[in-house]
């Protein structure tokens, strides 16, 4: 069972697996209920403390927290006292002072969950840590291909864009590989960190390549800065040698599906007739992210599995 | 600690490694009025302290080209005191502290203030570099002249290269009249572009921002072949990867007057140190991978490395316990120094007992043009016994350094210092 959710280069396959099972158990017995109301949770404080902007991310926590019962408060950077120069590690401290059982923390700099979870008993979850990992989307992805596909071994899965600076694509990575998947890697090559193959994956510069024959086909989000830093020419060059359109998503296998972390460019990294076609499931990864994350937070609130 | 002011001492049945020399058998050494007065075999005490030395090594004490006293301006890292215990207790009896302080050392009452300091004091011998830039700036040349007049055994704007090719040109040009070295920080900013690590697996695996190695062998390049063109005095620090010493070797090869530095971590520890963003093993060059260790080491046995110094870089916990990039850049390491070297390069067969001895007080003493790192007759009695043959483990929080900030905590080393003897007095004793 986990102690903390830090990343999935530090959970195990069988961990792993026991967040997906639980989490699909509780898209049945909660989110999909009419009135969406748990009390596993209940007594439980559960707090988003977010050094990055973001929606989604934090809006799905949220959910997740109250749909079980939970306690639930928000912290963004700018209205704390971190403005006021206190560290990360007093931050953490107060909030554990305050009876607080779970703290998602979302970081600009790589390993910003790990360093504060060796200074609090509450439980740390990691919703994004600079380039590092992204450990529940990387779940909601595991679980959305689950769903799809029966099972994650043997898959062929392209993540296409730029991996550099992904925290998705390195959990994804991690993950995927664990449970047995084969992950290849497009994108391009100033977009591509260094000795990605040591990590057992194939690299491509060629996006069609890397998508033959796929039975996942994942988008990677482009930030629009990265255009102004000069790591790739114009929107227009990346569009026309890595995006994925509906010419490339037809090499991938015929039931192939396409996903995305969001939110998307569109007409950058994927084309509208695609993002809105019959292979995309970007829709129910949103809906699987609430799902993984009841699970995760369960389990470490509870310290047990869903059900027990 | 007992410390013995005064008197004569006599070391006896040491093995005395005395590269400068030539010595490298077990004799006696008599040390009077703080100066070596006889070497051989059978000295009479005559009245003097004993020291056993049996099954120890006795030789030239180490100097240092390259630490971090931090003061004035960051007693809270370091002071002269504590850093002038930590020497002791490595068996460091001369240091160069590097000129970043605040202010920083670029006049001459500065570089007098450390120097007087660190005789008061009186555990190592403290000599200062002072700043190749006004302010550290990168602007515009120091008073070379002035600063060498009051002490300065180099010019460094350590922990910031110089900015521009043609200043360094100039302060080459200008340094030389002084024959003074210009103690480089080679690194070229715009490649580390925000890296806080070594570009390598590990930084891809971890998610950090990697530092190419050409941001350092691009720097070192530029600034080895200016010093070529101009004949100056370059000494390079910290150097870490192949390329730069690849660079160093084929410039000594043409006949430049450059001499180098690495430091116990880039031949002891690699990038995957930094697992779980551990900020004791951040550094400024990074932890390099597998491959430069070995040129390190093969650039240390074939000379191309001139030098080991330990850049030693004591930080407060508050400036380490943070987010990995965020943290501050360094590690203390003169209480390890000897033990690295002696473990990671003697004790593997790299480098010969008096090849490390050159490295860590005779190849020193020229660079920085001191008459130390002897144990002739005539000579200041500076000297380090230790012992190669027990294992011990390191235990940080027996540091004398004001911080903690290692990444050897618990390793297992030989060549733990038993005396340090500065100018006859014996200032450290386990």
């Amino acid at each position: 069972m986990i102690e903390n959710l830090l990343g999935l280069k530090e959970t195990s396959a069988e961990d792993i697996n026991a967040i997906l099972d639980d989490a699909f158990k509780l898209k049945q017995e909660v989110l999909l209920q009419d009135i969406k109301k748990s009390a596993i949770l209940n007594g439980k404080s559960i707090i988003t403390l977010f050094f990055e902007n973001s929606t989604r991310t934090r809006v799905s926590f949220e959910l997740a927290s109250k749909y079980l019962g939970a306690v639930a408060a928000n912290i963004s950077a700018s209205s704390s006292s971190v403005a006021k120069g206190e560290t990360l590690i007093d931050t953490v401290r107060t909030l554990e002072a305050m009876g607080t059982d779970v703290i998602i923390i979302r970081h600009n700099q790589s390993g910003a969950p790990h360093l504060v979870s060796r200074y609090t008993k509450s439980k740390i979850v990691n919703a994004g840590d600079g380039m590092n990992e992204h450990p529940t989307q990387a779940l909601l992805d595991m679980m959305t291909i689950k769903e799809k596909k029966g099972n994650i071994k043997g898959l062929k899965v392209a993540i296409v864009g730029d991996v550099k600076h992904s925290r998705v694509a390195r959990s994804n990575i991690y993950g995927l590989k664990k449970l047995g998947a084969e992950v290849v890697l497009a994108g391009p090559s100033t977009l591509m960190p260094v000795s990605l193959d040591e990590m057992g994956v194939k690299v491509y510069n060629d996006v069609e390549k890397a998508i033959q024959d796929a039975d996942v086909v994942m988008g990677l989000r482009i930030q629009l800065e990265r255009q102004k830093k000069g790591l790739f020419p114009s929107v227009r060059e990346y569009n026309k040698y890595f995006g994925v359109n509906k010419e490339r998503l037809a090499l991938a296998k015929s039931d192939a599906i396409l996903m995305h972390p969001g939110p998307v460019n569109r007409g950058v990294e994927l084309n509208p007739d695609i993002i809105d076609g019959e292979q995309s499931v970007i829709n129910e990864q949103v809906t699987n992210g609430v799902c993984v994350r009841m699970s995760v937070l369960n389990m470490l609130a509870n310290g047990k599995r869903f059900g027990e | 600690m007992d410390l013995n002011s005064g008197s004569n001492i006599l070391i006896k049945n040491g093995l005395i490694v005395d590269p400068k020399n030539n010595i490298n058998e077990t004799l006696d050494l008599l040390i009077k009025d703080g100066i070596i007065s006889e070497v051989g075999k059978n000295i009479e005490s005559d009245g003097a302290e004993v020291i056993n030395a049996e099954g120890k090594v006795v030789a030239p004490g180490l100097i240092d080209l390259h630490v971090h006293f931090r003061e004035p301006g960051y007693e809270y890292k370091e002071d002269i005191a504590t850093g002038s215990m930590a020497a002791a207790r490595g068996g460091v009896t001369t240091v160069v502290c590097m000129p970043n302080t605040n202010p920083v050392v670029d006049n001459p009452a500065m570089v007098k203030y450390v120097t007087e300091r660190g005789k008061e004091v009186g555990l190592t011998n403290v000599l200062t570099t002072a700043c190749i830039t006004k302010g550290q700036k990168s602007k515009e040349i120091s008073e070379i002249g002035e600063l060498k007049d009051a002490g300065a055994v180099g010019i460094s704007d350590d922990g910031r290269p110089v900015l521009t090719p043609s200043l360094m040109r100039r302060a080459l040009e200008y340094a030389k009249m002084f024959d003074i070295p210009v103690m480089s920080h080679s690194e070229d900013l715009d490649l580390v572009d925000g890296g806080s690590m070594n570009e390598g697996y590990m930084s891809t695996y971890l998610g950090l921002r990697g530092i190419p190695k050409c941001a350092e062998s691009v720097a070192i390049s530029r600034d080895v072949l200016i010093a070529e063109e101009v004949g100056g005095r370059l000494h390079v620090c910290h150097v870490s990867t192949k390329n730069s010493i690849d660079a160093i070797r084929r410039a000594k090869e043409r006949g430049a007057r450059i001499t180098c530095e690495t430091a116990p971590h880039y031949f002891s520890l690699t990038d995957k140190a930094v697992e779980g963003f551990n900020t004791n093993a951040k550094m400024n060059p990074p932890l390099r991978d597998d491959e430069d260790v070995a040129a390190v080491i093969e650039g240390l046995a074939d000379g191309t490395i001139d030098a080991i110094a330990t850049d030693h870089a004591p930080h407060d916990s508050d400036e380490k316990e943070i987010e990995f990039s965020l943290a501050a850049n360094g590690i203390v390491g003169l209480e390890t120094s000897l033990g690295l070297g002696y473990t990671n390069l003697v004790r593997t067969g790299k480098l010969t007992l008096p090849e490390l001895i050159k490295k860590m007080s005779v190849n020193p003493a020229e660079i920085i043009n001191i008459d130390r790192g002897s144990l002739g007759v005539g000579k200041i009695a500076d000297i380090v016994i230790f012992d190669t043959e027990n294992e011990y483990t390191v235990d940080i929080n027996e540091f004398a350094s004001k911080n903690n900030n290692c990444p050897y905590d618990g390793m297992k080393l030989y060549g733990r210092v038993d005396y340090t003897i500065l100018c006859g007095e014996v200032v450290y004793k386990r």
